[in-house]
């Protein structure tokens, strides 16, 4: 693709040295060889549902909490907090490393509210852009500090991961993760290339709830992960985009984390609001680097937000002020325990309804995965030929590496979307 | 640092080169005078004694090398105001509005514009990446005007950002990747953070003369010949009003010459547009110099604030608009800025977005918007008189200090050099950037008298 672009730059050079004489004529256009950009594998998604008049079309793409009745969610707890902070204050730019208070509560909840990290001081951490910026800002970072160091990406992963890390110019190498015959993790292989890959490597792990396959490690699984990240000397960045999403229970989602800093690693955790705060659109999240002391988590905090300056200067307040709001009143952190329990369960009585469809409908295959992987997707198994069925002839929308966003499904639509799956993929 | 030794030893790989580091580390944060500016809580050296249970096997950590960034030269002055404690204290740093009581300020359009928004009750659902529909084609007709030919034409290729840094950021790689042998020429001086966007971009800039320190006014000439000086198809960038940090701007004029000579070039002006209605009181009067290069049939890129103009500072929200010459083209451009925005921050934020949306969109907002923004620019008109008459009226020097009436903006360019911003800091607690800029509208009429007092010192006895 670079290429391409050189070429036609240079072409383009060429061609304006011809009309270089005119001057009041409408000027040369800079832009002629600006390839249209592929759509996003999973924003494209909603795009084209959009577009879709069916009046059966279903939306399973993007990662976005629907209720029973296919409409967006906005907490109670979040409304609240916006009654209590609307028409407020000012709007004056946080600091460049974002809201303070949002940043405390966020740590306690990756961290714990008791951990020895957060009351030494150990931990650098700023607001980042949700968990895309959260990923971006430590892309940036490991670049500038470790600028030889690769990343080791899970297969499969968020499409996006990808585009982070390459468009930080940090090489990446893959490890084994999704065993499609066992629509399962390749525990075996994935510790392999744990113990192959290069001593002190940067690995991207997925704390809970796994996109897109929703295939975790257990709890004993991540007790040997992180005992061979010691013997190998890693670095484990963690990415949690559903903490609280996976099994209802935020503690609970945690554990993989806390499993890793009762190991004494010092790791790097993006975090996002997004999903388990519905706050998709407010861009809300954190970057937190575990360092050796105060000083060295106050140096690494001041480069953090010298990446930052130049990406946005200091990020948005109005997602962070709901956060820290809700999560510094008691009675509304409660009330938002109690609807995130809500949506996972919603989510969780999803699966086992499509699971029941299926089996219901004679389907030759297994569907144990469905109720097996957990948080907000559900990797089927599915060809992207049968995606493609699913949305040409059933306006079924979803990526077409077969991940069904659960959170899309409804009792209104799980007997249509059963029906629609079984039928692309009875003869397979 | 006690924990050090117990460090050395538990480590298992470069031990040797541990304690080295340290020591650069240490001597780093004795030697430096920075860390003044950064607040109480950083200095605390308090003992972090490693747990023994945590000691075992813990990997050397891969940050021990990481060095403290120097403060923000902009940001950094509002933090080491807040920790000034004289009562004298002006916070004249960073270009935020206040009021004649120096108090931040919200507009009335911008509450009722949230109040609306609360009783709708709209979804938080994720904005396309190229941001909320109705901002964009606000923000655009805001710029160009509505019945302007390149919105017509639908040539703008406009795609929302995290206010104007966020939008320069989107450009800045947009021309990395499609341009890669070409530069950015930026004036000198301009916003300090306008390097270090195109730094980590990776775009190349270099710059052209600007402020002429003995007039303290603008280096035409100097401009001039360095647009013509610079290599075919470069990228100008230019300040749409109100230029920052100088307050000094071309004349309309000096504008068309500086497109007969971008022009002439092949170059690509690149406006930053982020006082548009506090240079003049006018939302479109300033953006004249603007529509005057698109009237041209010039492409040209430019980046839009609310920051200012809407007081909407930390809700982050700006524009990019590319101006191209096809609609085609400019289809495929906003793909390109999106396929760019996607790694970085995925989609923009919603609130500010929608917040303009409403105000622009609604014509009784708007034109209370008008109003407001014209008092706010004509607070700081009456402030800059009152300054310079209290500086005529208090220097006998017979130093011309009309610079001060003719810069327009925010902000003023006062020639203080380096030594005698420190001394203002320093002696009299007037926090403002070290080339000399202070921002106007952290300047109450009562404070006047003082800040002249400070600014004659400064200049007459400091060197």
């Amino acid at each position: 693709m670079a290429h391409l672009i050189r070429v036609g730059c240079s072409g383009r050079l060429s061609k304006y040295s011809s009309v270089v004489g005119a001057t009041r004529s409408m000027s040369t256009a800079w832009w002629r060889h600006v390839e249209p950009a592929p759509k996003d594998p999973i924003l494209g998604v909603s795009e084209a549902f959009l577009a879709d008049p069916s009046p059966h079309k279903v939306n399973v793409g993007v990662g976005a909490y629907r209720d029973d009745n296919g409409k967006p969610v906005v907490l109670n707890c979040v409304r609240e907090a916006e009654r209590r902070i609307g028409g407020n204050l000012n709007m004056e730019y946080l600091p460049m490393g974002g809201s303070v208070k949002m940043v405390e509560e966020t740590l306690k909840l990756a961290y714990g509210d008791n951990s020895d990290l957060i009351k030494d001081k150990r931990i650098a951490a700023v607001q980042a852009l949700s968990g895309t910026g959260a990923c971006r800002l430590f892309a940036d970072f490991q670049k500038r500090f470790s600028p030889d160091s690769h990343v080791y990406i899970p297969v499969p992963t968020w499409s996006n991961h990808h585009n982070i890390w390459r468009d930080a110019n940090v090489p990446q190498r893959t490890f084994h993760y999704y065993h499609p015959e066992t629509k399962g993790l390749d525990f075996a292989s994935m510790m392999d290339d744990i113990k192959n890959a290069p001593n002190g490597s940067f690995f991207l792990l997925h704390a809970c709830a796994h996109n897109p396959t929703g295939v975790d490690p257990t709890e004993e699984q991540w007790k040997e992960i992180s005992y061979q990240f010691k013997v190998k000397g890693h670095f484990a960045f963690f990415d949690m985009a559903y903490q609280g999403f996976a099994s209802g229970d935020p503690e609970r989602d945690a554990k993989s984390i806390r499993i890793f800093l009762e190991d004494g690693h010092q790791i790097g955790c993006s975090q996002s609001y997004a999903k388990n705060m519905g706050l998709y659109g407010q861009r809300v999240g954190c970057l937190s680097v575990v360092c050796e002391d105060e000083k060295q988590a106050v140096a690494v905090k001041s480069q953090l937000q010298q990446l930052a300056r130049p990406m946005y200067s200091n990020p948005p307040v109005h997602g962070a002020l709901i956060v820290s709001t809700i999560l510094g009143d008691p009675e509304l952190k409660n009330l938002w325990l109690k609807e995130v329990k809500g949506m996972a369960d919603r989510i969780i009585g999803m699966r086992t309804a499509l699971r029941e469809n299926l089996e219901n409908l004679g389907s030759p295959l297994s569907w144990e995965h469905v109720t097996k992987q957990i948080g907000m997707f559900c990797y089927s198994g599915m060809t992207p030929e049968q995606v493609d069925r699913l949305t040409n002839e059933f306006h079924i929308y979803m990526t077409r590496n077969g991940r069904i966003s659960m959170a899309g499904v409804t009792t209104g639509n799980v007997g249509y979307l059963a029906k629609a799956i079984h039928e692309v993929t009875k003869s397979s | 640092m006690a924990s050090s030794p117990i460090l050395s030893l538990a480590s298992s790989t470069a031990s040797s080169a541990l304690p080295c580091r340290r020591r650069f580390l240490h001597n780093l944060k004795a030697t430096s005078n920075q860390m003044t500016f950064l607040g109480n809580d950083h200095i605390n050296s308090k003992q972090s004694f490693f747990r023994t249970s945590m000691s075992v096997a813990v990997e050397n950590s891969k940050f021990t090398d990481i060095t403290m960034a120097p403060p923000d030269p902009i940001l950094g002055v509002s933090e080491a105001f807040r920790a000034d404690t004289n009562e004298m204290k002006l916070n004249l740093g960073v270009g935020a509005y206040r009021t004649e009581d120096l108090q931040p300020y919200v507009l009335n359009v911008v509450k009722k514009a949230e109040t609306l928004m609360l009783e709708w009750a709209e979804n938080k659902e994720y904005l396309p990446i190229e941001g909320l529909a109705a901002f964009n084609k606000a923000t655009a007709e805001l710029l160009f005007g509505t019945e302007n030919p390149v919105i017509l034409q639908q040539r703008v290729a406009t795609v929302q950002g995290l206010s104007g840094t966020g939008s320069l950021r989107l450009a800045a790689a947009l021309i990395e990747r499609y341009f890669p042998s070409s530069k950015v020429l930026i004036s000198s001086p301009t916003w300090g953070n306008h390097k270090n966007i195109f730094n980590d971009a990776r775009v190349p800039w270099s710059e052209y003369r600007y402020y002429d320190p003995k007039t303290v006014g603008l280096d035409f000439d100097g401009m001039i010949s360095d647009i013509k000086a610079a290599p075919e198809g470069s990228f100008v960038l230019l300040h749409g009003c109100a230029h920052n940090p100088t307050g000094i701007d071309p004349t309309p004029e000096q504008w068309e010459i500086i497109a007969d000579v971008i022009q002439e070039k092949n170059h690509i002006p690149f406006f930053d547009v982020a006082y548009q209605g506090f240079a003049s009181g006018s939302l479109d009067k300033d953006a004249s110099s603007v529509r005057m290069f698109a009237a041209r049939g010039l492409e040209l890129l430019i980046a839009q604030s609310y920051s200012k103009n809407l007081g909407l500072y930390a809700e982050r929200i700006g524009a990019i608009n590319v101006v191209c010459s096809s609609s085609d083209v400019a289809h495929r451009v906003k793909s390109q800025l999106k396929r760019l925005a996607r790694p970085m921050y995925s989609n923009p934020p919603i609130h500010g977005a929608r917040i303009v949306a409403n105000i622009v969109g609604n014509s009784d907002l708007f034109s209370e918007w008008k109003e407001e923004m014209a008092s706010m620019a004509g607070r700081i008109k009456s402030v800059r008189k009152k300054l310079y008459d209290s500086l005529c009226a208090k220097d006998n020097s017979g130093k011309d200090w009309s610079f001060i009436l003719k810069q327009i903006g925010m902000f003023s360019f006062t020639g203080l050099n380096k030594a005698q911003s420190d001394n203002m800091t320093n002696k009299w607690h007037v926090y403002m950037t070290k080339d000399g800029r202070i921002s106007l509208a952290g300047l109450s009429s009562a404070n006047c008298e003082y800040l002249a007092d400070a600014i004659i010192d400064s200049y007459h006895n400091v060197s």
